[in-house]
This record gives structure tokens, sequence and C-alpha cells, in this order.
């Protein structure tokens, strides 16, 4: 039997509140909103916690563990995920996976760990003013996160879908690396992206809002944040909406939390959409704007054997061949993973319908998928997208897929049957509505050369949602400084892959973790008038 | 494919029905919205909805052979009962259009009721959709596409088909 920590704390007597449940309004005091339970609000959260502060978490989503994770599709996307996983960009062009959840993203990624590049650090400190962000300051806090999750090599060989991506490569001349892990004696399933039934990942729902709770931490979840009420440069109170038991619609009651200080991390697009609601002073309009997704593109191929895409740790190998040729500003580069397979997802992303489509679906063991995540935000023609409010408030995000992006798909698509074919595809499918399977290289490579590259014919999806409120030396060219703090909202921070000034190049978790961990330090000294503890 | 004339005249048309459409749905959507403290409901689609999608579902599953009709229609019932507000709207409004006299004939091209439309002419509908000019019609089509695929293969009773056992036991 799998230990359950989650309701083990919960009758151990830990202070969470399932919002959808209140028959009245609720209202807390603490010294710390924490609007968010993912990478930023749960490391905010235990950070605070243990310096002293009083702290009330709210979390939008529902309280799910290992106990309720079924392995299902047809629970986890509902249950766990924004729109249950089918959030589109406002032209439905670009399908966007996050989390919706306490651990949000972290409770349902594939557990990728990676340091933000040096080479995106320095872009940063070159165009954004952020000077103090150097790979010697970083390095304390990514060391002490990366003990904190249990971050490391993962030392199982690699399932078949990313073995084909390794030896595919290799045929070619292209290297390849392996991706650590945020896992404690993992069991090797593959489920990672609908919750993990055997709390081997270390994500922010079985680590660190754990620890927070059992500090005497807050958590009220099912409550969606409306807005800040500000005052004379601060925010006074923060104003929820109680949810149903699905989280679909708002009940009617409201939870209000008033306190000292108030740290955002509802994600990329969440936090700007919070700002916006609270109409929070956006003098030089950087607010929601530079919004990046690592737009990927998706090639699926049928080898000759079995590769049960869906079985085995998801994502193990990766490429930056392709980030790694030009300048950082020139063409838009691309990395190369393999994801998971699972039935409802491959069904959905796989192009056409009928006799054909059902085709592609009994070939299913037999898949093997690449995807090329572009690197948006460097190239001066890549602006990346904005967050904007529908009419009942909700956010959506506006994003131009734009040439240089394009182009950039093109190659993406080329690199991966090429890769695929070296690793002995029979025949290579890139995601797009007029593409056909491809039985060689050569007919694949004038095959995608002819492709037209459009919105809502080429499948475009993104996992890793950044920027929105980004860092910057200036509030001419930023939301917030580099230590997270809003350049007009005195007790106003933003910890989380919202403030990123531009993609990050590698997937994002790690990079939320250790920025986060140095700034809710930072925070927590400042509120409690004690100097931090030392990193590392 | 229509002409570009042939849209103009679809595109007004179009905006009347959806117009139409859109009140004609106005008061249940509204109740549906409300609905929400107490007894939530599990499902949100009429039975005009449920007609479109059970005509719509076997052309785009042709080949995956769902054998009963009425429960897929059920469990894409609750997936959209599941998406947030602003969605569930898009979804009613793009039945109701389907189900809507204007919106089946001119803009989606059926000329037989749902109920009697074959599948190679419902097949044809999605098709031009799937490539039309007119970003709308192809976020039908996509819309369409995924409620259905993905209602179809969240349930067990799809995976003998694609070779997948389904989840390991994890005890």
């Amino acid at each position: 039997m799998i230990r359950d920590p989650i309701r083990d704390g919960l009758a151990a007597g830990w202070k969470v509140t399932d919002a959808s449940r209140l028959e009245r309004d609720l209202v807390l005091d603490a010294d710390v909103a924490v609007v968010g339970t993912g990478a930023g609000g749960g490391v905010t959260a235990e950070t605070l916690t243990a310096a002293g502060l009083d702290v009330v978490m709210v979390e939008e989503g529902p309280l799910r563990s290992s106990s309720d994770f079924h392995m299902l599709e047809a629970e986890a996307y509902p249950q766990l995920y924004q729109e249950s996983a089918a959030r589109k960009t406002l032209d439905k062009a670009i399908t966007i996976l996050q989390g919706r959840c306490v651990g949000g993203s972290t409770t349902v990624n594939w557990t990728s760990s990676f340091r933000v590049p040096e080479a995106t650090l320095a872009f940063w400190r070159d165009r954004f003013g952020l000077s103090v962000l150097t790979a010697g300051e970083l390095t304390p806090w990514f060391e002490r996160m990366e003990q904190r999750l249990a971050i490391g090599p993962w030392t199982v060989p690699a399932n078949e879908n990313n073995a084909l991506l390794a030896r595919g490569a290799a045929k070619l001349g292209i290297a390849t690396g392996a991706i650590r892990r945020n896992v404690k004696d993992c069991w090797n399933i593959g489920y990672c992206g609908m919750g993990c039934p055997t709390n081997a990942k270390q994500s922010m729902l079985v680590t660190t809002i754990p620890a927070a709770l059992a500090r005497g931490a807050r958590l009220v979840c099912g409550a969606r944040v409306d807005r800040l009420r500000l005052q004379g440069g601060r925010a006074t109170e923060l104003v929820c909406a109680a949810l149903d038991p699905r989280g679909v619609h708002a009940t009617g009651k409201q939870v209000r939390v008033r306190a000292k200080h108030y740290v955002l991390a509802a994600g990329a697009i969440g936090s700007p959409a919070v700002l916006i609601r609270s109409r929070a002073p956006d003098p030089h309009r950087t607010l929601g704007r530079r919004t990046f997704l690592h737009p990927t593109v998706i090639s699926a191929a049928v080898m000759p054997q079995r590769v049960d895409g869906h079985a085995g740790a998801p994502q193990t190998i990766f490429s930056d061949h392709f980030l790694e040729r030009g300048p950082i500003d020139g063409p838009i580069g691309f990395k190369l993973e393999a994801p998971p397979l699972h039935p409802v997802l491959f069904g959905m992303t796989l192009q056409g319908f009928g006799e054909r489509h059902a085709a592609l679906m009994e070939a299913f063991p037999h898949a093997q998928v690449l995807i090329a995540l572009l690197r948006d935000g460097f190239h001066p023609e890549s602006h990346g997208g904005a967050v904007g409010l529908r009419d009942d408030g909700s956010p959506v995000l506006g994003y131009g897929l734009t040439p240089v992006v394009w182009e950039a798909v093109r190659r993406a698509l080329l690199a991966m049957a090429e890769i695929q074919f070296a690793a002995g595809a029979k025949q290579v499918l890139p995601v797009h509505e007029r593409a056909q399977p491809y039985s060689s290289w050569a007919e694949a490579r004038a095959g995608i050369e002819a492709l037209p590259l459009e919105p809502l014919l080429t499948r475009v999806v993104s996992a890793h949602v950044m920027g929105g409120c980004g860092m910057a030396d200036s509030p001419q060219r930023g939301v917030v400084d580099a230590g997270g703090r809003h350049f007009q909202l005195a007790n106003v921070s933003v910890h989380d892959g919202s403030v990123f000034p531009t993609s990050l190049g590698v997937n994002p978790q790690l990079s939320i973790y250790a920025l986060t961990a140095r700034n809710a330090s930072a925070l927590a000294a400042d509120l409690t008038g004690k100097a931090a503890p030392p990193s590392g | 494919m229509p002409t570009r004339r042939q849209f103009l005249r679809y595109g007004v048309a179009g905006a009347l029905a959806l117009t139409a459409a859109g009140i004609a749905r106005s008061q249940p959507a509204d109740r549906v919205y409300r609905a929400a403290s107490g007894a939530e409901p599990l499902t949100v689609l009429g039975a005009e909805d449920r007609a479109v999608l059970a005509a719509i579902a076997p052309a785009l599953l042709a080949g995956a052979v769902p054998e009963r009709r009425d429960a897929l229609v059920g469990s894409v019932d609750r997936a959209v009962a599941g998406l947030p507000p602003h969605l569930q709207r898009e979804v009613l409004q793009l039945l109701a259009l389907l189900g809507s006299w204007p919106g089946r004939r001119w803009i989606a091209g059926v000329a037989s009721p749902w109920p009697e439309a074959s599948r190679e002419e419902v097949a044809a509908f999605l098709e031009r959709w799937r490539f039309s000019r007119w970003a709308l019609l192809q976020q039908g089509y996509h819309a369409l596409h995924d409620l259905v695929l993905a209602a179809w293969y969240a349930r067990p009773d799809s995976w003998p088909a694609i070779g997948y056992a389904g989840p390991p036991e994890v005890k």
C-alpha cells in the first residue's frame, strides 16, 4: 500500500479549506498571501513559513493526491489541467498544457530538470539589465533546490521512445544528452502527466507544500483569485471566488485574504491576468506582454518494433544541437525531446479523421514521437504574445505565429524526420493537416519543403508558458525587478515563470524553483527583518 | 470549396444563423451557468446537440467503429460539462449553429437532416471545414475533432483496437 502524504497530513490536522464547500464568505488574515501552488508558489510558501511567517496559499484547482491518481486521461485532464487540457491561444492555433491543481504544473509535468542556460542569462544581462543574475549568483540556489527535490541523473535505461532519439541522432552525428529528473525511487511507469501515483515525483505537492502545511501554513483550494484590491500603490486585500467542486462555475461565495505582502505565482497566464483584473499600474505597457511558449511542433514515426511510448520515464533524452548552431538572437533554434504517448493526447493531436486516423491509431504501440521546442523571445522579430481578458474576466493569450517562427518550424520538422528515418522509421508523419505518412527521408524532405506552414494546419502546442511579468532593471523594460518585486506596487511580488524576460530554451521547472528560492529568501529577510539564511 | 462570393452570402447567413442560435440558446445556457451552487449539472447538451454529434461522430471515428454511439455522445457531453464556461458556450454555439437549418444547409453544406446524413456527406463537410480558408470554420472542425476523438480514446473500450492495455497495476 502506497502511503499518501496528503491524506496523512489532512488527518493530522493541516489547515486546508476546500472553497467549494464554503457556505459563507471566508476572510483570512496572514503575513503573506501566495496565489498559486506550482513551482513558484510551493517554494515561496515553504521558504516564508520556515522564516516564521504566517502564510495563506490560494489555489484555483483541487487538492488531489496519489490515492486519486489512477493514470487515466479521462480523470486527469478535467481535474488537474487548466481548461481540461483544452486551453488554446486566442486564434486556437496553439494548445497549451498547464496544471491547475495543488502543486500546479509540477503535479503533472514530465520531471525534466534543467538549469537556465548561461547564454540565456547573458542575453538577460545584456538586454534587460539583469546584471545580478549571473551563473555564480544562481548556482547556490540551483544546488539547494536540486538537493531539496532529489534532482539528479536518471540511471535506468531510457524507454524506447527516448532511446530512438539518441540512436537516430547518433547516426547523424547529432549530440544528445541525458535529462535529469526530480524523482525518488521512481517506478519507471510513465504516467507523470496524470499525477504520480507512487509519490516518486518530487513535485510541490509532496515536498514544499506539505512542509509549509506542517509548519502551520494555510491552504485554500478551489478558489480562483479575482483581483487584488489596490490603494495608494499597495495591495490591501486579495479577493477570490469559490468554485464548484469541478472547478467550472463560481458558487457566489468569496474568499478574501488580508496580508502584509502578496506573492503572485499563478503561472504566466494567471499572474498577469490577476494584475490586469486588479487594474494594476502599467505605465509602460509591459504587463502581460512578451509572453513566450516554446512553440512546439511534432513529428510522429512508425517503427518496425514496438515502442510503447506510454511506458517508462517520459523524457530522458534531449538534443540541443539545433539551439547551438547560431547566435542566440539569430534564426530561432529548437530543443529536441520525446513526449510520453497516451491514447487521448495522441488521438487528439494526430491530424485527420476517419479511416486514415484509425489506421494511424492502430500503429500506436509502434509510434515514436519527437517534439521540437522553439526558443522564442530572442530573435528581434520574436516578441511572443500578450495576455488579455475575455468578457467574463478569464484570461486568454494572443500569440502571433510570425514568419520567423514558421521558418524554424520547417527546419524542425525536417530535422525530426531525418532523425526518425536514421533511427529506422518505416514512416514519418509531421503533425500537419496537409502532411501524409512519408516512407523515406527523400520523400519526407520534399513533402515538408512543400507544406504550407499556417496556423490551424500545423499542429503547434506548448507546455511552457513564460513571461508577461518580465524582470528588468527598470520599469520601462519590465514589470518586476530582479528580486521579483513589482515596480509600482510596494507589497506585491511575482514568483513564477512569468518573470522570465524571454523563453529559457529549456524546460522551466528548475529555473523557477531556483529563482524563487532566491527571491523568496530575500523577501523573508525583508519581512522579518532578519538576515536571510545562508544559501547553499 | 465555396467561391468568395458564395462565402460572402454564406458568411452573412452564417452570422444570422449564429445570432439566431445564440438567441435560441441564451435561456437554457443561462440556466446552466446559474445552476452552479447546489445540484450542478453533469451534462449540458440538449437533444438537438446530441443528434448533431451522433451524426458527426461516426464519420470522425470511421474505422475505429464505436459500437455504442449513445454512450459516446454521453462521454462528449460530460467532457463539455467539465470545460470552463467560455468554452462550453463556444461548443454550444457551434452545435446550435450546426443544428439549425441554415447552419447545416449553408455553412456545413449538408443537405440531409443530420439523422439521415450519410457518413460520406458528413465526411465531406468535415473535410471542407478542415481546409477552409476561413479560420472560424477551421476552428469549428478542430473543436469537433478534438471533442469526439478525445471522448472516444478516453474510453477503455477504444483501447484494444490500438493495442493499449491500459495503465499498470500500482499498489
